[in-house]
């Protein structure tokens, strides 16, 4: 009792005669159909160099369109020849060239063995897996594909949206339930004798002729109908990417394939010298008699489906350049961005830093230079903080700093001062927090004091610049934690506001601040605002701040910085 | 895609290609043993001027890569790269006295090269300070990327140029010839670039690095370009449109994803500030043949006085393509 092997080549024939030889060599009868499309004298030459090779035949030559019926006509006549030829024989194994078996073929000879009434054929409903590619899923089995996907893409399409439109709907044969799956399966000899001799097989051969890649369908539905013991799944390792071609495998795949213990994999480079050296000549190769265990490459290739389709988050390169609002999120780790602290505390920047443990940065959108974390030129990533080129391209600055410090937490400042062109970006960004005390960009024109006039100009270009990025922040397209507070409310009480936005950063599992940043003597800043107002520019984004000192005890006296226990 | 901008950009690209044939006369053969090239040979395209010292170990690396046959338009060398490279068994090579500037940086001589010798194969275009990366290059044979990029059905490959420079003043350590440069330009910038989308070929413009970072960081704007196509399936209907940062059709330039996923990328590690470039940027402002009236060349002119350092604390050792992947410069894509 033996297996016998059904070989589908189309290119590199040197590889497949190789694999031939190891099949061979191990007691199973192979029949290879070699593609129509292969030159005539190729064809020749591979037969001659395995005219030598007891047990090989070759079936007769279809032409193998990818996604047509040829394949599995192919297969059909493989097999029929295989069964007549090879009474001995238990299992078919349908392979290809670029197939490679890993494990010794005694061993699979005898895991069939134990399992004589087992078809091993991944199939699956459509309604059931998202394995298809280009949205033709139940529609493969509905609609008529006259012309080439790969060939012919247009008229292929065009087609498609024709049947589409007209509602066009073919008749699925009674009793056949369409399903799907691996190409390459293992099916018993009684299975594959009652597919090939069905009696309806003319009605389903002409049904399947114009679906679309039938290959992965033609069986996997008809051993439904006929097999005894369906195990769904492929014996072959072969990955499919996104796209739905199958994952190579090269010379550095080598010890991942070793340990993946299974029978045959697919699809291997044809240069790929070590791995065909290792698997086909070492006698030993990967010798545990275990059920195949293919995790560790499935995890490779559903990460490279995942790189290839979702990326890195708040990366932006040659190859990544995500439209507006199609990445997923601007940036790949949150940071926080405050408004107006700086002008209201002293030395906000290294309390922050202290108490969140989180790099904080000054005004790195200006005015000027940008003010990194510890009076550096240049941060990670050699990223410098010369106005110009940040300017040149604020957007990518901004990108550019949290992907070079992914891992720690960013905290800036910002200011109505500073370049306004990043204001959107950040709003939309549901990574970042976004806290502001409005009008607190007044506090540094009132300590400076100077040319009123100029003051007050001063004061009514910034009112207007903050009042834009509130509104942007406002707006039903912002998705960051954003909080805002009037300097009053912030000023009436500091430690609430400042609790809840550490909170939010929430690093340390601090409970309570155990120390308040220092605020600036606002004394006379009431008068200040007041003097403003005289002058005729109402500056409204503090809220109310009364107007004469002895009216709120709250700036009688520079507040003292207190802490609250329980 | 208007069909009057379609009309546009075909009648252009036909312009280059007439252009690539006219200016391509230019050229006289030194050695031509392009009867070598057997199908699905990988070819690599270079023009050169007075590089004697960096091609031994620019052939080796190439060599090694997998790159069967060279072809190079020697812009009129005095330094034996011409007699050097014409002794090669690989090495096809083109002569011309013609100027650098009026044949579109050397993309003429390259064009009409392409056009008669790189159909239907893959082709590398790169300058002899340039080296390619890509991912696993360090386990796979660059066959091992085409073949896969053809089984994908994509005819470009993307490899940014990365600037690559050395710890302490330009040139303080003299190149040997057949000497790896990346021993002593061996620091790059890994997060310092700004992208753009440029609107009429579709491409991606990239900026920055340590070019930007000191020659440019009062004008940003004119820092130079760094995204680059240099792997390409040829067809001789194709042709780069500036130096290899852009090609046409268009739809070669689209070497990027756009729905947040990465497609493969390489990157191409620019050696050009070994000791050489003090002696080479004299020349070049002297000939006045570079890109944007030497631009680049002026402003290198300018500070090479004060002996620059570009590398800075923030500056990456490279190591292999694998750190180039995790810091964003380059990705694996789908291909596993």
């Amino acid at each position: 009792m033996t297996i016998g092997i059904v070989m589908l080549v189309h290119t590199a024939l040197d590889r497949a005669e190789l694999v031939v030889r190891h099949w061979s060599a191990g007691g199973c009868p192979v029949v290879i159909h070699c593609d129509r499309k292969v030159p005539k004298r190729e064809y020749e030459d591979f037969r001659n160099k395995l005219s030598d090779v007891p047990g090989v035949a070759f079936a007769t030559r279809h032409r193998c369109e990818w996604g047509a019926w040829g394949i599995v006509a192919a297969t059909q006549t493989a097999c029929e020849m295989l069964l007549a030829e090879h009474a001995d024989v238990q299992h078919i194994y349908l392979t290809s060239g670029s197939c490679l078996p890993l494990r010794p073929v005694q061993e699979l000879i005898d895991y069939l063995a134990a399992r004589p009434r087992t078809d091993f054929i991944e199939s699956a409903t459509t309604a059931d897996v998202p394995w298809t590619v280009g949205g033709l899923d139940a529609e493969r089995f509905t609609l008529r594909f006259p012309f080439s996907w790969k060939k012919n893409r247009r008229a292929f399409d065009a087609y498609v949206r024709l049947q589409r439109r007209i509602r066009f709907r073919r008749r699925i044969p009674f009793g056949l339930v369409p399903h799907m799956g691996s190409q390459w399966w293992c099916l018993s000899r009684r299975t594959l004798e009652k597919i090939l001799n069905d009696p309806r097989r003319s009605v389903y051969d002409r049904y399947f002729r114009k679906v679309w890649i039938p290959d992965e369908s033609y069986f996997q539905s008809l051993a439904r109908i006929h097999s005894i013991q369906v195990e769904s799944r492929s014996l072959t390792l072969s990955k499919f990417d996104f796209q739905g071609k199958p994952y190579i495998f090269y010379d550095d795949h080598l010890q991942l394939l070793r340990r993946s213990d299974c029978f045959v994999a697919r699809k291997i480079w044809p240069k790929a010298e070590r791995v065909y050296r290792a698997f086909l000549t070492d006698a030993e190769g990967a010798m545990n008699r275990t059920e195949p265990n293919p995790g560790k490459i499935d995890r490779i290739f559903s990460k490279a489906v995942e790189r290839r389709t979702r990326g890195r988050p708040g990366l932006y390169m040659q190859s990544r350049y995500p439209n507006d609002g199609w990445e997923n999120g601007l940036t790949g780790a949150k940071y926080s961005v405050f408004q107006g602290f700086t002008e209201l505390f002293v030395e906000f920047e290294l309390w922050l830093s202290r108490t969140t443990g989180c790099r904080v940065h000054g005004h790195i959108f200006g005015p000027g230079n940008a003010q990194f974390a510890n009076e550096q030129f240049e941060i990670n990533g050699a990223l410098t903080a010369s106005a110009a080129m940040r300017d040149y391209a604020p957007r990518d600055f901004l990108t550019n700093l949290n992907w070079n410090t992914r891992g720690e937490r960013q905290c800036f400042q910002y200011s109505p001062r500073a370049n306004q062109a990043v204001a959107w970006d950040m709003a939309k960004d549901t990574n970042a927090q976004i806290s502001v005390i409005s009008g607190a960009w007044a506090v540094p024109l009132f300590q400076t004091g100077g040319d009123f006039v100029e003051i007050r100009r001063e004061a009514a270009r910034l009112q207007k610049v903050e009042n834009e990025f509130l509104a942007t922040l406002r707006s039903s397209y912002a998705k960051a934690r954003i909080k805002v507070w009037t300097m009053a409310d912030f000023v009436e009480n500091p430690a609430e506001p400042l609790q809840s936005v550490i909170d939010e950063i929430g690093s340390r599992s601090v409970r309570r601040l155990s120390e308040m940043p220092k605020m600036v003597d606002l004394t006379g800043f009431g008068e200040f605002l007041q003097n403003l107002k005289n002058q005729g520019m109402h500056p409204y984004l503090m809220g109310d701040f009364p107007a004469h000192p002895m009216a709120s005890p709250v700036i009688e006296k520079p507040r003292k910085p207190y802490l609250i226990q329980k | 895609m208007r069909i009057a901008e379609r009309y546009r950009l075909r009648t252009e690209r036909r312009r280059l290609l007439l252009r690539a044939l006219r200016k391509g006369a230019s050229l006289r053969t030194v050695a031509d043993r392009t009867r070598k090239i057997t199908q699905g040979d990988i070819l690599l395209f270079c023009t050169l001027r007075n590089e004697q010292v960096r091609l031994p170990y620019f052939l080796e690396y190439y060599r090694q890569m997998g790159v069967q046959h060279f072809l190079f338009v020697d812009n009129d060398s005095d330094d034996g790269s011409r007699e050097y490279l014409s002794a090669q068994p690989d090495c096809s090579v083109w002569h011309t006295l013609a100027g650098y500037k009026r044949s579109r940086f050397g993309m003429d001589w390259i064009t009409r090269l392409q056009i008669a010798y790189a159909h239907g194969h893959w082709c590398l275009t790169v300058d002899p300070d340039e080296f390619f990366v890509y991912p696993f290059c360090d386990a796979r044979p660059l066959s091992a990327l085409t073949d896969w990029l053809d089984d994908s059905s994509i005819k470009s490959f993307s490899a940014m140029l990365l600037d690559m420079y050395p710890k302490g003043p330009i040139g303080a350590q003299p190149y040997r010839p057949g000497q790896d440069p990346l021993e002593i330009a061996s620091w790059f910038d890994a997060g310092n670039y700004t992208i753009e989308r440029n609107g009429k070929y579709a491409n991606l413009w990239i900026q920055g690095g340590p070019r930007m970072r000191i020659f440019f960081a009062d004008q940003p704007q004119n820092a130079p370009a760094l995204n680059k196509i240099p792997l390409v399936k040829w067809d001789r209907a194709y042709a780069y449109v500036s130096s290899t940062h852009m090609l046409l059709p268009r739809g070669l330039n689209l070497v990027y994803d756009e729905w947040g996923g990465e497609k493969a990328s390489g990157v191409l590690l620019h050696t050009k500030f070994l000791d050489t470039f003090s002696a080479k940027a004299e020349e070049e402002l002297a000939r006045r043949q570079h890109y944007g009236a030497s631009r680049e060349y002026i402003a290198y002119h300018h500070m090479l006085k004060e002996r620059p350092e570009l590398w800075c604390k923030w500056s990456e050792k490279y190591i292999n393509w694998r750190q180039l992947e995790i810091l964003g410069l380059m990705s694996k894509g789908n291909w596993a």
